[in-house]
Parts: C-alpha cells; structure tokens; sequence
C-alpha cells in the first residue's frame, strides 16, 4: 500500500500495523513516537495501529535541541 | 534546592544538548556539569539515517528530560508538539517555546500565553519560554506555567543578560522559579544570573560549541554555584560614592600626617 512517511509517498509491501512499518524502516519501536493520521499512538499500541491505504504517518524522536 | 512542580534539584543548572560534535562529547558534558535536568528536541526520523538516537547516548533515567516545542510557529503547533513529547518521554515536563520568526527565534507571547492555557490544562508541566517581560511573567505564572523563563538575549547569540533591568523585575515579583534561558554565553554571564537571584539558567550553545566542551560545561557549573552562594551571602549595594575599606581612624601622624 501506498503510505506517506514523514512527508514522502512510497510503495510498501506486507505492511498492516504500524509496528510493521517500524520494523521494515528498521527503527526500534522504543525510540520513536508515532502520529498516525495526526492521532498519536501511545507506545505500546503500536501493534494495534493498523494502516491502510493512503495514510499519513509521522515518526518522531528526540533530537538535541536547547 | 530549587523545586519546581514539586521536583526538588540540586543542581541549577540545566543544559539544552543541542549543536553538540557528539553524543559521546554531549554526555560528557552533561556529566561535568553536574546538571540534573537537560533539554531535548522533537523532529522527524531521518529515515535514510535511522541509527542517529540522543537518548542511547543520554542514559534514560539519569536526568529531568525537558523536551521543548522548538519548531512552533504558534499555540495549535506547540500543543500538538507537547503532546508527541509527553507521549515520546513518558513524562509532563515541557519548555514551551514559540517562535514564528527564524531571524530573531524571539518568543511570540501571545501564542505562549493561549498555549500555556491549554496545556496547564492538559496537565503539562510547562515552563514557557518567553521575553524578559514582568507583565507576562505574571500572566504566565496566572495561567499555571511552573517556572518561567525569561531571555537574556535571543537564542545562540552569547550576548549575556542584556535584559537584566526586566529580570531583576520578574524575579522579584514571580512566586514561581525564574529560569534564565538563552543568551548566556559564558561562565560570567551565568553567574550575573545567579547573583540577581535567579533560580537557575539554562545554556547551550555556550557550551556546546566552545573548544572543549566538557571543560567548559565544568567552569558554568563553578559559575552557577558561585553565583547563587553570592545571592544567598547577600550582595553589597551599588553606589557612586567611595567608601574606603581600610580604617579612617588611627593613621600614623607627621610625616604621614597627609594621610589624615
């Protein structure tokens, strides 16, 4: 399905949750934050979140910053 | 001990880690700085660069994480910032920071005010970043913000505490924490700070860009000590007028009579 990720539109194969999608942009689940169609995903509901065609995701961590 | 939102800290300093060359030098930093509480950005994944996580190099339960909305232009986009770091660092605390000129990074106080509202509400710790105005400290401080913190000069510049005449005004009248942020841009600036009465200062890029960075995350530490014990000994009065230290009485007469 066709997912866009931090701004970018791209292809993905095999793809229902959003743990899924951290696993296949090879990022640990524990580092990041997720918006998913502007709605945050608590951690731990990662597994829960299904995805479909034409979503928006956002993945987020924290970067230094003063 | 400086105690905001019930959290008591020792130290008060707090580091922001950005503009670091490392997360090796950034930790080391942190350490010789003996800070208990350190600033975090929000971005987004580089996903071409996935590997790059400051919190694998920062030792998640070692410090207060203070994320901070950097990157909001107004209310709506900070609180939609809070609410991604609340759920990224499991905690409350956030800098409110909004900033809708790149050129200056000057805080917007409206903004800041409408979303300290908000986010009070929601049940952040919130610790508005905002210019060295007394009227708009005490808004904030009305409105719930936990501390306030005040600008010495726009962010990164290392002008020192140009707005000293204003935060003397908000630290008299806040009855929350007055953290100093942004602007200090050496060990003597953090200590003027300190000596006004200040509750803490918050530097950076101070620090994080200086020739070593350990060494001197170490001196503001020095500094930030030696600032608040002058405050606490209680500082002499300013005046025009001499005052000699030395005895006027029981000078040495004749020769020396000149010195009657």
């Amino acid at each position: 399905m066709n997912l866009t990720v931090n701004g970018n539109t791209k292809l993905f194969q095999d793809i229902k949750t959003v743990t899924d999608l951290l696993i296949t942009l090879n990022l640990e689940p524990e580092t990041v934050v997720v918006e998913h169609n502007t709605t945050i995903i608590q951690p731990g509901s990662f597994d829960s979140a299904h995805l479909a065609e034409g979503d928006q995701v956002e993945i987020i961590r924290f970067v230094g910053g003063g | 001990m400086l105690t905001i939102a019930g959290t008591e800290f020792r130290s008060r300093l707090f580091l922001g880690t950005g503009k670091f060359s490392s997360p090796s030098v950034m930790a080391e930093a942190i350490a010789a700085s003996d800070c208990q509480m350190v600033t975090v950005a929000l971005r987004r994944v580089n996903l071409d660069d996935p590997d790059d996580d400051i919190m694998k190099a920062l030792g998640l339960h070692d410090y207060t994480f203070l994320p901070n909305t950097s990157g909001a232009r107004d209310a709506k986009e900070a609180i939609r910032l809070a609410h991604l770091a609340r759920a990224a660092s499991g905690s409350s605390w956030l800098k409110l920071e909004v900033t809708p000129d790149p050129r200056t990074l000057l805080p917007d106080p409206v903004e800041t005010l409408l979303a300290t509202e908000q986010l009070v509400k929601d049940g952040f710790i919130v610790l508005p970043y905002m210019n060295a105005d007394p009227i708009l400290a005490l808004r904030l401080q009305d409105a719930g913000a936990a501390a306030v913190m005040p600008l010495g000069a726009p962010i990164g510049t290392n002008q020192g505490v140009l707005t000293d005449f204003q935060v003397e005004i908000i630290i008299e009248q806040a009855k929350v924490p007055v953290v100093v942020d942004a602007g200090i841009g050496a060990p003597s600036h953090a200590a003027y700070a300190m000596e006004m009465g200040a509750d803490a200062v918050l530097v950076n890029t101070a620090i994080s860009v200086a020739g070593d960075p350990i060494a001197m995350a170490a001196a503001f530490a020095k500094a930030v000590e030696a600032g608040r014990t002058a405050f606490v000994a209680g500082m002499g009065q300013k005046s025009k007028q001499a005052s000699a230290s030395s005895p006027e009485s029981g000078m040495l007469s004749s020769d020396l009579g000149f010195l009657n």
